[in-house]
């Protein structure tokens, strides 16, 4: 693989917000190879969802939010286009799936129709050949009696069924690259592992490249390549899912891992929560964004603010990285 | 109890609340229909004479009752001054102030929705703020002095439309439209900001929504995205005071009827209280409640329509 299918360099975000410039994303890099999935991980607030919408212009510059960086996709420059190609890139190459289902359909549209935009619109089809490819697509994410529901309104679906709808709508133009922005997250537990599996098996079946947004290190274990650990708009810990789960660097990574249950603890074995909040990205000093919760911390990590260093594909922004011996 | 016998339940108990108060209003009223007839120097036995004749000697609750009972079968009365069937008074006047409604409301909506879609594109901008003020402007005119400027520059200066008096469609269309346009824009003119204030905000409102930025993330243009996900659901608010407007003006704009010498059923209900001819009066005003509670009932019904949520709570069972 020559060239990555996305490439992302120092990507910025910036609100002016009354109480000054929020940073919500602050300098990240990534970049994401076809076919392959890239976990961003993060608490609310982490600048996750800002960093990937701004990525492909669902955040845009104005008066209000500034935006920095360069955007490459199959070599393209995002960031230069013009609005027209940008929303034939959009509507044709990239898919995005929301966090919740409720909000991210349009109650008063039929889901037939919904699903159907984009095909007429980037692939030219008539409304007859777009409502006859969004009922195949409604059968392959799996919904039963895809002619009555394409008929239907999504008030008139559960949420894991709404969830399925948008993914449809994700990949009806089959996109390169799918961005899944927290996609379980307002979903009920039973229902969170179809619609991760329904995503990967899309995925696999149609080579495309995958951001999976979430907060939860645990979603992305099986299912992501490679994990970027998002802290206060900033890019911690990058590394092989693999790599990141033998071993953390970054004591937030190792914090976030502490965290998540595991089948081998002892029963009512209490989670280790991360003490403290996230820091106010508008007030931000000048050492490491996540010092004031770390157990490791020193004088240096008030003063300044570590870089993320790279090792190969392995990187993190850490004065005191954990597991220094191993 | 379903949705719409419930709806219609409510319609009866107001129509019976509306015209018991007219009735009451009406009766209270100073003045005497008897002298307006007989004039100054009538005797007080002709006028006694004239009362009784009339039946106005007789308690009021009766004649209220009296006066509902035949009302119900479509009788509602005959005016006391020029024994003219009071319904058929309404209807001889109700095409005029029927046609000034419609196109009030073809300006007003006409203005409103472009002035609302284009503000949102940018908000803050140069034609949200052109906008935001000429709306202030014009809702801050009252409308006989709009109807005045207007006469002033179309009919005086430039001598392109009639300033006053009305032209029956019979006579020919344009002639009729022509004595219509500068009364109907005088109404349009102010309420196309109401409109178009209400449809901005609901507008800004939708246009947060995730589904909008999923539109966008289809490659919709920007006007596709406005029209095609952004309009219905803002449309509320919009369609609310558009009812409210129109069932205002069925019963025809009075001042506006006035002003621009249109027989309406505005300036109908006003000679009518010149004239102290009560009954006219009760008759004229439960016309006018009576279309605005109908109409404000089919506004209810439109909510479906735009909205299957709507539809799916009302008609469930």
């Amino acid at each position: 693989m020559s060239e990555p299918l996305l490439s992302v360099h120092d990507a910025r975000v910036g609100f002016n917000t009354p109480r000054g410039l929020l940073r919500a994303v602050d300098g990240v890099s990534f970049e994401l190879n076809q076919g392959r999935t890239l976990g961003v991980v993060g608490e609310s607030g982490s600048g996750k969802s800002v960093l990937v919408r701004s990525l492909i212009g669902l955040v845009a510059a104005n008066g209000f939010t500034t935006i920095g960086g360069s955007v490459k996709f199959e070599g393209r420059d995002l960031r230069s286009l013009p609005d027209a190609q940008m929303r034939a890139v959009l509507g044709s190459e990239i898919g995005i799936v929301f966090q919740d289902p409720m909000t991210s359909l349009n109650p008063v549209m039929k889901i037939g129709t919904q699903i159907g935009e984009g095909l007429r619109r980037n692939r030219g089809l008539d409304a007859a050949a777009a409502l006859k490819r969004s009922i195949e697509l409604l059968a392959e994410v799996g919904i039963p009696e895809p002619e009555r529901r394409a008929g239907q309104y999504p008030h008139e679906l559960s949420g894991g069924m709404r969830q399925r709808v948008a993914i449809a709508i994700a990949i009806a133009c089959e996109p390169k690259l799918l961005i899944a922005d927290e996609p379980t997250t307002a979903l009920d537990v039973t229902v969170q592992r179809q619609i991760l599996d329904l995503l990967q098996r899309e995925q696999r079946q149609r080579g495309m490249a995958m951001i999976l947004i979430t907060h939860d290190l645990g979603v992305a274990a099986g299912r992501a390549d490679d994990i970027m650990v998002m802290y206060a708009g900033r890019a911690v810990e990058k590394a092989a899912t693999r790599d990141i789960f033998r071993q953390p660097r970054m004591p937030y990574t190792e914090a976030l891992l502490r965290s998540l249950p595991r089948l081998t603890d002892a029963a009512h074995t209490r989670l280790q929560a991360i003490p403290g909040r996230p820091p106010d990205a508008a007030r931000l000093g000048p050492g490491c964004a996540f010092a004031p919760r770390c157990p490791y911390r020193t004088d240096m990590c008030d003063a300044e603010r570590p870089d993320l260093t790279m090792d190969g594909r392995r990187g993190f922004a850490c004065f005191h990285p954990v597991g220094q011996g191993a | 109890m379903t949705w719409l016998s419930r709806q219609l339940l409510r319609l009866v108990a107001v129509l019976f609340a509306v015209t018991l108060l007219t009735y009451f209003i009406v009766n209270i009223l100073p003045g005497d229909v008897a002298i307006v007839i007989l004039g100054n120097l009538a005797t007080p036995e002709d006028i006694a004479g004239l009362r009784k004749d009339l039946g106005l000697d007789r308690p009021m609750l009766v004649r209220y009752f009296e006066w509902l009972g035949s009302a119900l079968s479509g009788d509602l009365g005959r005016s006391y001054r020029t024994s003219e069937p009071v319904a058929q008074a309404i209807i001889d006047r109700l095409p005029v102030s029927l046609q000034l409604m419609v196109m009030a409301q073809l300006t007003a909506v006409g203005i409103a929705i472009p002035a609302a879609l284009l503000s949102v594109r940018k908000p803050g901008g140069i034609f949200d703020r052109i906008s935001a003020a000429s709306a202030f402007g014009f809702l801050a005119v009252p409308s006989f002095m709009l109807g005045i400027v207007l006469i002033y520059v179309f009919s005086v200066r430039f001598d392109l439309l009639p300033a006053t008096g009305f032209t029956p469609m019979s006579e020919g269309l344009w002639d009729n439209l022509e004595s219509m346009i500068l009364p109907a824009l005088t109404l349009g003119l102010i309420e196309w900001t109401v409109l178009m204030r209400v449809l901005r905000s609901d507008l800004l409102t939708t246009l947060k929504e995730d589904f909008i930025l999923l539109a966008r993330a289809k490659g919709l243009p920007p006007w596709r995205v406005l029209l095609g996900h952004a309009l219905r659901p803002s449309s509320f608010t919009l369609i609310t005071v558009l009812g409210l407007n129109i069932g205002g003006l069925i019963g025809g704009a009075v001042i506006v009827e006035q002003i621009f010498a249109l027989p309406g059923v505005g300036r109908l209900l006003l000679g009518a209280i010149f004239n102290r001819d009560l009954i006219l009066v009760q008759g004229t005003v439960t016309f006018i409640a009576t279309s605005f509670v109908v109409i404000n009932f089919l506004v209810d019904m439109l909510y479906a329509v735009l909205d299957p949520r709507v539809r799916h709570v009302r008609f469930r069972s």
